[in-house]
């Protein structure tokens, strides 16, 4: 074993604190050596255990007649009847895309998609919710500007290579997300219901395989890089950040598709943070046994690895599987032929005991139930939620007339078609809307004969305000997105993006906004079958506005959708739902107050989960009477933005007299296909 | 008639091609791999869109060595139909199946929309069911869409009137607005815009199905 002796200085350095080197020595029965501090480390740290939201997370609403797998595995699954699962879920790689902007979102495409295929399922849509600083900000507009090309251009470069439609999301562009953008990825797959796999070892003496690219000191740390504030020195942690492959994703994809078809595989799971520590102690954990393994045997990229390296390194496109003993030629077979490197690095064994081997030598011994499942759990300290903005400021006279051509021009507001059409939103051919074309994105599957909905929102603004009402209003507004295109809110995937946790009034954002989203989910029966947790998004000690990402999916008939534009002359345009109240301190968190007068305050808008969904439902009977050939929800920028952005090809037709909406309600623009009676 | 798609490590629109044949065109086809030595009982030959071994040398640079391209090239030479499409296009140009080249759209920037389409010629079997100057609506998906060619072979194209579409509105800088044109026989296309996803109304356009239809209606009279 590796003689390094392990000082105080090297533990902070592993972002361990004193009490969970303590559990570790307790868990050995002795000290750790470097290589099993490392795999403490990684597996320990905030962005693989869940150590300061868990507590709160278990809150969370995740049982529901469709799920079939909530949290705790690679991806949810919601049976969609016919005999067909989906599997889906949406994850952050926000540190990295800082970093380094195309190789850290092009590697979050890939992180999220392996999540998906690694259980069986074939990715068929891809969104993704970004967060930027301002581009035109004085100081920092050429680097926000760098960090958004980056992050577009390693998004298409990914998922376009991997011939996976980007079939929606949304971008919106704060000051607060300067020095921490985010970038969260949504990804969702098909299965048939028989065909799911799980990330579970079993059958001792069953082989450890190997897939995929090899292992190189790529990313070493990176989940422990995501789990830290940025300073200064953050820039050096380029090497941190993994390079991806798309094309080598894809021959993975395929290949795993095709070998759990043999009926061989045991048990697949992903390597992606922690790598191969994560996947083989997962694997072992779940599935109550140990798992040995010989890291000569691990095909690597660069020479004189050593076993901290080799298994710490986060170097992308790699699975690890279970196989039934004896079938194991089956499994080569497949990966053969797809040009694919597998090699048997180990063994299933009955001691419950991560054991790694180097030359021959054991050098790390870790149970594996205590080292993935018994993570520290904190319940830290909150106060009142972190909100330096005033309640009601004084405002200036309003302009309403000339604002409304600089509210269409507000970057969060008008068209991102210069974003999405770098993106492949086509390939599979199931896009029935893509993005920007209604307000979910719809995916047909050809399997059933049905459609998938799918819409994100965030809103950290309103979060910002009240973090409780702000989730809230996301998971609404996500669900009326799915009701204006006529589709049934069923299931909900979340990711959490906040600042420190070990400040109390972030930590009180956080544990607000996640009461708020298990308020609304249950209340709109949308369980939360899994998702992430991404908190230190700061820098420098300035946090971003808290930004809880929702993703629901809702089920839908396959038919023509209805979509934003007006279509025909003589419709009788709808609002339905009302024009909505709003009083000085509400107005404080719409785009007016955003772009026109620079401010925010007040309180997010008024909600009444109730009301809302009532509202949904009549949309929905509409649609589904063949009613409504055009709808558009009320959202950012109100009445006034939404009924002038709506494109018409006829635009004579019908004098427009519109006063400037007051503020969010639950609203939609219809109109009949029929004349109205 | 039994059209094959030849897969590619990286293909990525072999699925959609198949769907479109098969469900959309209503004829039997399936999948060549790419080691493959023959072609089998085919009809036709597809080669879709995508990344063939991950495009990162030159797009379709590392393709044109797979073996199935030797069983194309001889196929072609036979004067069976061969179709490619994207990535399919750009690996045929590499193969020497068709002259010029495919470079990184004028805009540097990968482009996936609806274009227009100008029909320039109903002498092939690929637009034998449209009118000559009729505007077929279909997707592009493309980084590197943009045809070019010394001014010697674009004008030979035109003289021989092997020049199949025009784009309205050039999207990626192409010589001559050039969006698929046609070898001297005239039994191989390339074309950078996706028919296959222009071949059902729920897919926005069913304009790309002309070009299916007339590849059928092509063997059919042969």
């Amino acid at each position: 074993m590796s003689t390094m002796t392990i000082t105080p200085e090297i533990i902070a350095q592993h972002q361990l604190t004193a009490g969970e080197y303590q559990k570790i020595v307790d868990i050995l029965g002795r000290e750790p050596n470097y290589t099993e501090l490392g795999i403490f480390s990684v597996m320990w740290s905030e962005h693989c255990s869940y150590k300061s939201s868990r507590l709160h997370l278990k809150t969370l609403p995740t049982r529901g007649k469709l799920v079939v797998q909530g949290p705790g595995e690679n991806a949810g699954i919601i049976d969609i009847g016919g005999g067909y699962v989906i599997a889906f879920k949406i994850e952050s790689h926000n540190h990295p895309s800082f970093i380094e902007p195309f190789q850290g979102a092009a590697t979050g495409v890939g992180g999220i998609l392996r999540d998906i295929f690694t259980m069986g399922a074939r990715p068929i849509a891809v969104l993704d919710s970004l967060r930027f600083g301002r581009l035109d900000d004085p100081v920092n507009g050429a680097r926000n500007r760098r960090i958004l090309s980056g992050v577009v251009a390693g998004i298409a470069h990914y998922g376009n290579c991997f011939g996976v439609p980007t079939a929606g999301g949304e971008c919106i562009f704060e000051p607060g997300y300067e020095g921490n953008p985010l970038v969260n990825v949504f990804a969702l797959g098909i299965c048939r219901k028989d065909d799911v796999f799980y990330a579970k070892a079993a059958g001792v003496g069953n082989p450890v395989i190997y897939v995929g690219a090899r292992t190189g000191r790529d990313g070493i740390h990176g989940a422990s890089m995501a789990s830290a504030e940025f300073t200064e020195e953050s820039k050096q942690k380029r090497p941190n950040v993994q390079v991806g492959d798309p094309f080598m994703e894809k021959l993975l994809l395929e290949a795993c598709l095709e070998a759990m078809q043999t009926g061989a595989i045991v048990g697949i799971q992903d390597m992606g943070a922690a790598g191969l520590t994560c996947s083989t102690c997962e694997m072992g954990s779940r599935g109550s046994v140990g798992i040995e393994i010989e890291l000569d045997r691990v095909p690597q990229r660069e020479t004189g690895m050593t076993p901290y390296e080799i298994m710490l390194s986060e170097s992308q496109e790699r699975m690890l599987l279970v196989a039934d003993k004896g079938r194991e030629d089956e499994v080569f077979r497949v990966f053969r032929k797809w040009g694919l490197e597998a090699s048997e690095v180990g063994v299933v064994t009955d001691d419950g005991k991560l054991r790694v081997r180097h030359h021959g030598e054991v050098v790390a011994e870790i149970p594996n139930r205590e080292l993935a499942d018994e993570a520290p759990l904190y319940d830290r300290p909150y106060t009142e939620p972190h909100r330096k903005v005033a309640l009601v400021p004084d405002l200036p006279v309003a302009d309403v007339q000339n604002a409304l051509p600089l509210l269409l021009a507000a970057p969060d507001i008008c068209s991102k078609r210069w974003i999405w059409e770098q993106y492949d939103f086509q390939v599979r051919t199931n896009t029935v809307a893509g993005p920007e074309a209604a307000d979910a994105s719809i995916l047909r599957i050809k399997e059933t004969g049905t459609s998938i909905a799918i819409s994100l929102d965030g809103n950290g603004r309103y979060c910002y305000l009240s973090p409780r009402e702000g989730a809230k209003l996301a998971v609404a507004e996500c669900c009326r997105n799915l009701s204006t295109v006529g589709a049934r809110p069923v299931a909900a995937t979340n990711c959490l993006n906040f600042g420190n946790p070990e400040r109390p009034e972030i930590m009180a954002q956080l544990v607000e906004a996640i009461e708020g989203m298990g308020e609304a989910c249950r209340f709109f029966d949308t369980p939360i079958t899994g998702g992430n947790v991404s908190l230190y998004n700061e820098t420098l000690g300035e946090g971003i506005y808290p930004t809880p990402v929702i993703g629901i999916v809702g089920m839908m008939k396959t038919d023509w959708p209805v979509t934003i534009p007006f279509k025909h002359a003589g419709r009788t345009v709808m609002l339905i739902g009302g024009v909505g109240t709003c009083d000085d301190v509400r107005f404080g968190s719409t785009q007016y107050a955003k772009e026109i007068v620079k401010q925010l305050w007040g309180l997010p808008p008024e909600l009444s989960l109730e009301y809302e969904q009532r509202v949904q439902m009549a949309i929905r009977r509409m649609i589904a009477d063949g009613l409504i050939d055009s709808a558009h929800d009320l959202s950012d920028g109100g009445l006034g933005v939404r009924w002038r952005s709506v494109p018409s090809g006829r635009r004579k037709s019908g004098r427009r007299s519109i006063s400037i909406p007051t503020c969010v309600r639950s609203n939609c623009v219809s109109t009949k296909a029929r004349p109205a009676s | 008639m039994k059209f094959g798609v030849i897969v590619f490590p990286g293909s990525n629109c072999d699925h959609d091609a198949l769907y479109a044949v098969r469900h959309n065109l209503g004829q039997p086809a399936e999948y060549i791999w790419h080691d493959s030595p023959t072609l089998g009982d085919v009809d036709a030959v597809i080669l879709p869109g995508g990344f063939a071994y991950g495009d990162y040398l030159r797009c379709g640079a590392i393709a044109k060595f797979s073996p199935v391209m030797q069983a194309v090239k001889k196929f072609a030479a036979d004067g069976g139909l061969v179709l490619g499409v994207c990535n399919g296009f750009q690996i045929l140009a590499e193969a020497g199946l068709l002259p010029g080249a495919l470079i990184r759209n004028r805009g540097l920037k990968f482009i996936c929309r609806e274009v227009s389409l100008r029909v320039e010629t109903v002498n092939s079997p690929f637009t034998n069911s449209v009118d000559k100057g009729q505007i077929l609506r279909m997707p592009i998906a493309h980084g590197e869409g943009c045809y070019v060619a010394d001014d010697r072979t674009l004008d030979e194209l035109e003289a021989e009137d092997r020049i199949v579409f025009r784009y309205v509105g050039n999207p990626n800088g192409s010589a001559r607005d050039i969006a698929g044109i046609l070898n001297r026989e005239r039994n191989v296309m390339g074309m950078m815009p996706h028919p296959e996803r222009a071949t059902e109304p729920l897919m926005g356009s069913t304009d790309g199905l002309t070009v299916f239809q007339s590849m059928l209606g092509a063997a059919v009279r042969a």
